[in-house]
């Protein structure tokens, strides 16, 4: 167990390595950023003074290593914008996304779960019809035209909620429910489908068969072993926190990472989307080892083998 | 659903729709409406989707009181909702055709890949499937389209890239197992090559599984497209497609909710068709993904 997680450890480490190289590269690859931020027609000293002071004027690979160097040191360079550390500029945004994305991430698994759970202990009932019918939409529908919807509906009809920005404390509510509701769709598909798989197995039918009260087939026997593949979606899940906001915040113009990610891509800032880019990774990656942990914890065959997670 | 007539006393219709439900039939329907005005887009629109009509700004559509002038309406320029939502939807379907098109070649190629020389080579295409799942697309689609500019073939391209991995797997897997059935080696043994045992011979054999995977990835090559469009940062103007004029709409909400409606209704209705028709492929062609 311990020697699997020290090597899942080094492949998280490697695909953040991975992360910060191919970004590093597309993005010097891709353009120059001294003709973005002065135009195309500012005089030459001025472009070449722009590079030299961002040490544009050296070979690439010079600049890799020297962005590695800092990156280890924990300093991932300055927005060419207005000169401030990228990475304190993305931190300070952080606090603003979570507080949409950890309530959404809270109704995700209030309403996903048990909605999934109910729809597949009353297969082809009404409910169940009604469960599937609301998650296709999920699936369906862009976050957009769903934050578009509300905002016409509770904003512009109603007059009940703030359609953008965060001044009133009721602002945030219209962000998380966008939030919330696509994903709680996905959950409950998820976890529909695992249960079902699960009620369908011997097990289940050798439990009922040996007499024991169908709730406790299901506690004891169906949910824990439905949890399993539940627990890689939630962690997925877990991974977006930071960046899974992007489209919404930019709809209800919330001042979280995802704006400040639009925004730096529009302007071309790339210190600031390298920041960003290598704290989405580490997040993923994170939720992805903390999902092996709690692998091993509820299913105690991985504990033994350790070879879950790989595909 | 209803209660079942003894089996002989069914006619013709009700054995017609035990194959064909009614929702498939519906969803169909639209695919091929929407196909139909894609292909047909410059005979359709009733407007040049650039005409500038600026007596008749903002005019609602029939449905709120306008007339069948615009027969959806105009937005702030007096430009026609309709044939701007025609030529939309065909740049939109377009560029999800050929992006999912993109992913599904290349994804496969990956999986044979894999599955023929195995060892390293199979790691490294392994890592490159890991590398795509730990980092959200839609980030890493607006890093490459900030800094390499926007084309319409480099729009496409990153649509492509998009769901590669999903066909990657699903190639990969099923040509392991292919390998080790009788008919690739009995091929191989007449001395076929290897391109003529791939694409002939396993190609055929796992392209149900393969096709019920892009009924997945259309949708949300359409939903990712018109998320970055929606943004600003997909498909720029003077083109438009369905996510651009959601992202104008925007602004029209109070006075001309229109703009924004119709080209949603639109992309909820498309991803839908789709979903419906590929969950009823996936039980006609391929029970294993049940």
């Amino acid at each position: 167990m311990l020697r699997y997680l020290a090597g899942r450890l080094l492949r998280a480490i490697l695909t953040i390595f991975l992360v910060i190289t191919f970004a590093f590269f597309v993005l010097h690859l891709s353009g120059d950023p001294a003709m973005m931020i002065l135009s195309a027609d500012a005089p030459p000293e001025s472009i070449k003074a722009f590079r030299a002071a961002w040490g544009l004027d050296r070979p690439l690979w010079i600049q890799y290593l020297a962005y590695i160097v800092h990156a280890l040191a924990g300093d991932l360079g300055n927005s060419m914008r207005d000169g401030r550390p990228a990475i304190d500029l993305v931190l300070e945004r952080v606090p603003a996304t979570l507080a949409i994305t950890l309530p959404a991430f809270a109704l995700k698994l209030c309403i996903g779960i048990p909605a999934g759970i109910y729809a597949a202990l009353h297969r082809n009932s009404l409910a169940d019809r009604l469960t599937m019918m609301l998650s296709v939409a999920g699936f369906t529908v862009p976050s957009f035209v769903l934050a578009l919807v509300l905002v016409l509906v509770f904003s512009v009809k109603l007059g009940w909620l703030p359609s953008a920005g965060n001044d009133k404390a009721t602002s945030v509510i219209l962000p998380i429910v966008t939030l919330g509701l696509a994903g709680a769709a996905i959950l409950a598909r998820f976890t529909r489908s695992a249960m079902l798989e699960v009620l369908g197995q011997p097990y289940i039918r050798a439990a009922s068969a040996k007499g024991l009260a169908w709730r406790r087939v299901v506690v004891q026997h169906a949910l824990p072993n439905a949890a399993i593949p539940t627990t890689t979606i939630v962690g997925f899940m877990v991974g977006t926190l930071i960046a899974g906001a992007v489209v919404v915040e930019s709809v209800f113009a919330w001042p979280g990472i995802g704006r400040l990610l639009v925004s730096a891509v529009s302007n071309r800032d790339l210190a600031v989307v390298q920041a960003i880019l290598l704290l989405v990774a580490a997040t993923m990656v994170t939720a992805n080892i903390i999902v092996d942990f709690i692998y091993g914890w509820i299913d105690p065959r991985m504990r033994s083998r350790g070879v879950v997670g790989s595909t | 659903m209803s209660a079942a007539p003894e089996l002989l006393q069914r006619g013709p219709v009700a054995r017609f729709l035990e194959g064909w439900p009614l929702l498939t039939l519906a969803a169909l329907l639209w695919i091929g409406a929407m196909v139909v005005v894609a292909a047909g887009a410059d005979f359709l629109a009733p407007y040049s989707f650039t005409a500038l009509d600026l007596r008749a700004r903002l005019t609602p559509p029939v449905f709120m009181g306008g007339s069948w002038h615009h027969p959806l309406g105009s937005d702030e320029l007096g430009r026609d909702v309709l044939s701007r939502l025609i030529m939309s939807i065909r740049l939109s379907l377009l560029i999800a055709f050929f992006g999912t098109l993109l992913a599904a070649t290349f994804g496969t190629a990956m999986g044979f890949v894999a599955a023929h020389f195995r060892g390293k080579i199979e790691g490294l295409v392994l890592m490159m499937i890991d590398f795509q799942a730990s980092v959200p697309f839609l980030i890493v689609a607006l890093a490459v389209l900030a800094f390499f500019g926007n084309s319409l073939v480099l729009f496409v391209m990153l649509m492509g890239l998009n769901s590669w991995e999903r066909y990657a797997r699903i190639a990969r897997g099923l040509t392991i197992s292919a390998n080790e059935q009788g008919y690739a080696a009995a091929v191989r043994q007449l001395g076929a090559s290897n391109l003529r045992v791939y694409g002939l011979h396993v190609l055929p054999n796992i392209a149900s599984t393969l096709i019920v995977s892009m009924t997945i990835t259309f949708p949300e090559t359409i939903l990712l497209e018109s998320g970055l469009s929606f943004l600003g940062l997909g498909v720029q103007p003077p083109l438009s497609s369905l996510g651009n004029m959601v992202g104008y709409g925007r602004e029209y909400l109070t006075s001309a909710p229109w703009i924004m409606l119709c080209p949603a209704a639109v992309i909820v209705l498309s991803t839908l068709s789709i979903s419906i028709v590929g969950d009823w492929l996936r039980d006609r062609l391929d029970p294993t993904l049940r």
